[in-house]
């Protein structure tokens, strides 16, 4: 078993997750709460993650994020070494492959509040970060719940970026589903399933820890 | 004193309205359709435009320019000394009646907070909801809290919208009664929007008559009213 690539998994998921609503929490709020015709064009771009193939997202980072931009150069001059086949780098493609996960749920929740109490609140002189702490997040617990859950198992699965962007290296880049894919290649079919089972077991857990809490609240409302 | 200039377009409706209120309690009454919650949003500042239409206004309380189309002044509700309470109640689901009522009294230190929210929920007969959460209200009490809630942040405009209705017809007469005279020793100038003519009459009010988006008639209830008594006189009989 190895221990080391479940635990950069869980540590970049964890890490991914916490960035991921720090962003989609005001994203999803402005896609609610705003108005203008760029806001579609900006919703398309947040959900444009969800139909890109894995290995085209993580090759335009990699190229990004290596010495041929000037975007690239600055990085690897302010850090000290490249983000490309780095735990960094890791985490920049996460947030961005995962981002759908995290903004549609908050948008489904958010979009469902009741727009009058919203105006109420306006009236009474909230700002819209005041609204969005104090409305939109508290009524739209379970959709919050929901876009870390998702976000965490997204980052959990995913393949394509961290091959392209983040190669296999032990400790840094190595996660679960690159060990699987080696175990695969390597014949050893046994270390390959006790690692399928992990990564199942991981997503059962989690939906059904989502589920079950909708139930109980459900039950407690009735 | 509301001074306002409006004219909004969609489609086939337009609300063209411009009138001086003076008085401290002005009643616009007109039946459904005529305009009147779309009067009340644009003067609260919730909507700068009529949604997919056309909008000039002007709007002037007490000497204070909330907007002015022309010249690009708009100011956002919260900012306009101005309060809305709906038909609908709208109170923060998730918050005890207390906090609903603290709600835009964000500024205040903590002791001054619950000195008025407790002052507002007496004048609204709600002191013993205090801990309560609006399920549990009836639809008169989320009424009258989402009216102390309105009034808690001292505005100088109060616009009512067909706010009573949920309210039986002595509770709420006795209320009315209350709310006007603490209206009146707090100068805050109230605006109601309704089609029920008996409202217009126990208030004693200045009516502003609305009629297909224009103002018909303005003055004492008495005489904008007159058909209007006369058809329920008649149907008493």
């Amino acid at each position: 078993m190895d221990w080391q690539a479940l635990a950069l998994t869980l540590k970049l998921a964890s890490v991914t997750t916490v960035i991921l609503l720090a962003i989609a929490i005001p994203l999803a709020s402005l896609l609610v709460l705003g108005r203008g015709r760029w806001l579609a064009a900006l919703e398309a771009l947040a959900a444009l993650p969800l139909v890109l193939p894995p290995t085209v997202l993580g090759f335009f980072l990699l190229v990004l994020l290596g010495p041929r931009t000037a975007v690239g150069r600055g990085i690897t001059a302010l850090l000290g070494h490249p983000l490309a086949f780095s735990f960094d780098g890791l985490v920049v493609g996460s947030v961005i492959y995962s981002l759908p996960f995290a903004v549609q749920p908050l948008v489904a929740g958010f979009a469902a509040i009741d727009p009058a109490l919203v105006d109420a609140a306006r009236l009474l002189g909230a700002s819209s970060s005041r609204i969005v702490f104090t409305l939109l997040v508290p009524l739209a617990r379970r959709s919050l719940v929901a876009a870390a859950v998702l976000s965490f198992l997204h980052t959990v699965g995913e393949f394509g970026v961290v091959l392209m962007l983040g190669g296999d290296i032990p400790g840094a880049t190595r996660t679960l589903s690159i060990v699987l894919y080696n175990q695969v290649e390597n014949f050893d079919y046994a270390a390959a399933n006790r690692t399928a089972a992990i990564l199942l077991g991981l997503s059962l857990t989690a939906l059904a820890t989502i589920y079950l809490t909708a139930q109980t609240r459900g039950r407690a409302r009735a | 004193m509301l001074e306002l200039t409006l004219t909004a377009e969609r489609g086939s409706f337009k609300l063209e309205v411009a009138c001086r209120l003076a008085s401290d309690w002005t009643v616009i009454f007109g039946p459904s359709g005529a305009g009147k919650s779309t009067l009340l949003r644009l003067l609260a500042g919730l909507d700068r435009t009529v949604p997919g239409g056309s909008t000039q206004a002007r709007i002037v309380l007490d000497g204070l320019v909330l907007a002015h189309s022309a010249n690009g002044v708009w100011s956002r509700p919260g900012r306009r000394h101005t309060s809305l309470v709906a038909q609908q109640p709208s109170l923060f689901p998730h918050l005890s009646v207390e906090a609903n009522v603290a709600y835009g009294l964000n500024g205040l230190d903590r002791l001054l907070r619950a000195a008025r929210v407790e002052e507002m929920l007496s004048l609204v007969d709600g002191t013993e909801l205090a801990a309560r959460l609006p399920r549990d209200l009836s639809g008169g009490q989320a009424q009258r809290v989402a009216l102390a809630r309105a009034l808690a942040p001292s505005p100088r405009l109060l616009l009512l919208d067909e706010p009573f209705s949920a309210l039986d017809g002595v509770a709420s007469d006795a209320l009315i009664s209350r709310l006007q005279s603490w209206l009146l020793q707090n100068k805050v100038q109230t605006v109601i929007a309704t089609h029920d003519a008996t409202a217009a009459f126990s208030t004693g009010a200045e009516v502003a008559l609305l009629h297909e988006g224009r103002l018909a008639a303005q003055g004492a209830a008495s005489q904008v009213l007159a058909t209007e008594r006369a058809r329920l006189l008649s149907r008493l009989q």
